[in-house]
């Protein structure tokens, strides 16, 4: 098993006429996921790569029985979209668009909780790489081959540094059950928490690997979790040492403003829940092969 | 983006928060008649910065004179404040507001937030008006008094009477709280704000119930939905080589170091200048360059970068996944071509066609130190900067 996504999830995406959207969903195909549609209103219809184009959410969802949605619609719009896959009966959405107000994501959080626990959806995102089972299936914009497939599961915010952790676990020869990218945004879908306990309860997954940085309380609330659910060894790495204080580092939540936001109170906090903490992110896959073998 | 006291006052006071009459002015000259067209004997005359903690730092006058005001006025006009908010080089102030006095009885500290624990707007209060909220919650954390706004229903009479009783404001101005309130409340959903600061808010004299000071700062990516907050935007206080950066879709932080760092993603932006202080340098700046790594991309990065003179060695680090790094490879090659760079310049590729990166570096035959792993690249870097800078110390200052 891996977490949220296999080799079997029926995926469609939402605007797959635009440039980046085809781009990644050739590719997405191509790695074996099992695209079965896409979702453009007014399109529907229409072919893209040669997958069926929808008018709605429920259209696709009643033809093709798609139950994830990898969401690529523009800022203005995303919202909007999110919230029509969580009516249409979709169990899992990623959303990759970078630029979401916030307080749109505030109003699509309080939409997914008119549904009741065992019917809402799961989104991760937004402004994320997306999530990867690999060998199974790819639902994002990562590169699929820096991924072995194993038993290490990763959970970040960031992008590049999750592929960078990726890469040096496959230097190690070590391989990943899923990675999920839990998006860079201060308003997000899915919390480190929320994926721990998934990871927690997976069984091809034996370690957790989780890249934090600064801003926000939720490395903070997953140390907390940890502490008290979380049986398997965590490695974690936070970045943004070095970031001062009041200054957004790029991503919109990568902002230090309260208590527990910096980097070293983060690693303060983890490392007093158990968790193994790399010192700095070149020794991320070192760290994760020396948990490893302790724990075999 | 953040905007001026003044301009957070206009749009909270159209949203029914009472704030005192005041005028802006561009001159010592114009503070002075401004005085006297809005009457009485006491002016406040505040410097219009993007910054908190204007008041210890000068920032702020109580005059009672035109001649008190001119030469306030003189001395800040042009000056740069330095206030515990802002960087050793401070902001530069180029308007003032000047108010009328006010009676005060009792000052109040307000803020609505975006709370990211209940991912909901939520409302800060605290009886211990004028002090920052930083040290209220260190000092008097028992004084703070919150409130989460429900978002499909928005901020409730009942939620601000309960705040009202519990700062303990006379309940014969409950009303007049929340009015406040839910003003605040309207201006932040209505554009898009992120946070709306008033500390303090004053209870008068006369029974009234003011914004003394307004901070607002607004959502980035919620500008499109709001071209007249657009606008605001006062470049003058921002750093300009971000404002540069910004211009042309980068996202760049000026540091005080001089390793200058492009990277692609901004998680590993930031892993990057922490292991460059790792290995003992210290970064010049945050740069994330985003997906699409194009020459011209490159190029622009390293334009940017070398703005910074005190830049002495250049740091490139791409994780190529949807890039190719034999295309970054290009870029790189490309704007070194073009842009002048008199320093050191590291590259470390890694990710997709990774080896046919590293040869187009090698037969460029330009001075390009590589190395694989982000840690090598740091060492590399910090060795670099070092003996560039005992070889030619003043080279670039000379310049």
């Amino acid at each position: 098993m891996s977490i949220l996504i296999d080799r079997n999830t029926p995926v469609i995406v939402q605007g797959i006429t635009g440039k980046m959207a085809r781009f990644h969903t050739t590719d997405m195909v191509n790695y074996g996921t099992n695209v079965v549609g896409g979702v453009v209103p007014g399109k529907g219809g229409m072919e893209v790569e040669g997958l069926p184009v929808f008018d709605t959410v429920a259209d696709a969802v009643e033809a093709t029985g798609a139950e994830a949605s990898l969401v690529f619609v523009p800022p203005p719009f995303a919202a909007d979209s999110i919230m029509e896959a969580a009516d249409a009966g979709i169990k899992y959405c990623v959303c990759i668009t970078d630029g979401i107000p916030a307080q749109d994501m505030i109003q699509v959080k309080r939409y997914m909780y008119r549904y009741p626990k065992e019917k809402r959806m799961v989104l991760t995102g937004p402004n994320c790489a997306g999530t990867i089972s690999p060998g199974k299936a790819l639902l994002g914009i990562m590169p699929g081959h820096i991924y072995l497939q194993g038993n290490v599961g990763i959970v970040g915010r960031s992008g590049t540094l999750g592929y960078e952790a990726a890469a040096q676990l496959k230097a190690h020869g070590i391989g990943v059950s899923t990675s999920v990218g839990i998006g860079g945004d201060p308003i997000n879908g899915s919390s480190f928490k929320d994926i721990l306990q998934r990871f927690e309860d997976d069984d091809d997954t034996h370690v957790i690997c989780m890249i934090g940085e600064i801003g926000g309380p939720q490395e903070a609330e997953a140390a907390a979790y940890i502490k008290d659910h979380v049986k398997k060894p965590v490695v974690a790495y936070v970045a943004g040492l070095t970031a001062p204080k009041g200054r957004t580092m790029g991503h919109a939540g990568a902002i230090i403003s309260a208590f527990g936001e910096s980097a070293s109170e983060k690693v303060e906090i983890l490392s007093a829940a158990g968790v193994t903490v790399a010192p700095n992110p070149a020794v991320i896959g070192d760290t994760i092969a020396k948990v490893m073998q302790k724990a075999a | 983006m953040d905007i001026h006291e003044y301009q957070a006052k206009e749009i909270l006071s159209k949203f029914g928060v009472g704030v005192p009459p005041g005028a802006l002015a561009y001159s010592p000259e114009q503070a002075a008649y401004r005085a006297r067209e809005l009457g009485g004997d006491t002016w406040v005359v505040k410097a219009q910065v993007h910054a908190g903690g204007r008041g210890k730092a000068g920032g702020v006058k109580v005059c009672h004179s035109d001649t008190e005001i001119v030469e306030t006025c003189e001395n800040l006009f042009g000056s740069k404040l330095v206030t515990h908010q802002t960087d050793s080089n401070g902001k530069g102030v180029y308007r003032v507001y000047v108010e009328g006095g006010v009676p005060i009885d009792r000052e109040i500290y307000l803020g609505f937030v975006l709370d990211r624990s209940s991912q909901r707007v939520m409302i800060v209060a605290s009886a211990e008006g004028g002090m920052d909220i930083e040290d209220i919650s260190a000092e008097k954390p028992e004084s703070i008094v919150r409130s989460t706004v429900e978002p499909a229903v928005g901020l409730q009479d009942f939620q601000c009477r309960q705040i009202a009783f519990k700062l303990g404001i006379d309940p014969a101005l409950t009303q007049s709280m929340v009015r406040t309130l839910q003003g605040c409340y309207k201006a932040f959903r209505e554009h898009d704000a992120t946070m709306v600061e008033i500390n303090p808010l004053v209870v008068t004299g006369d029974s009234r119930i003011l914004a003394l000071d307004a901070k607002m700062t607004f959502d980035d990516n919620a500008l499109f939905k709001n071209p007249h907050i657009s606008e605001l935007r006062d470049k003058s206080q921002e750093d300009p080589r971000e404002s540069r950066a910004a211009d042309r879709g980068l996202s760049y932080v000026g540091l005080e170091g001089n390793i200058g760092c492009i990277v692609n993603g901004a998680g590993l932006a930031m892993a990057t200048m922490d292991t460059i202080k790792l290995a003992g340098g210290e970064p010049a700046n945050f740069l994330d360059i985003g997906g699409g790594a194009t020459p011209e991309r490159v190029a622009k990065a390293f334009r940017l970068v070398m703005s910074d003179d005190n830049v002495q060695a250049v740091l490139v680090n791409i994780f190529a996944g949807i890039n190719r790094c034999d295309w970054v490879a290009e870029g790189v090659v490309q704007a070194l071509r073009e842009v002048e760079v008199n320093v050191p310049v590291i590259v470390r590729l890694a990710g997709t066609n990774v080896e046919e990166g590293q040869k187009i570096l090698a037969k460029s035959g330009l001075p390009i130190i590589r190395a694989t792993t982000l840690m090598e690249a740091a060492e590399r870097s910090v060795e670099a900067w070092q003996s560039d800078s005992n070889r030619e110390p003043n080279l670039r200052a000379i310049k």
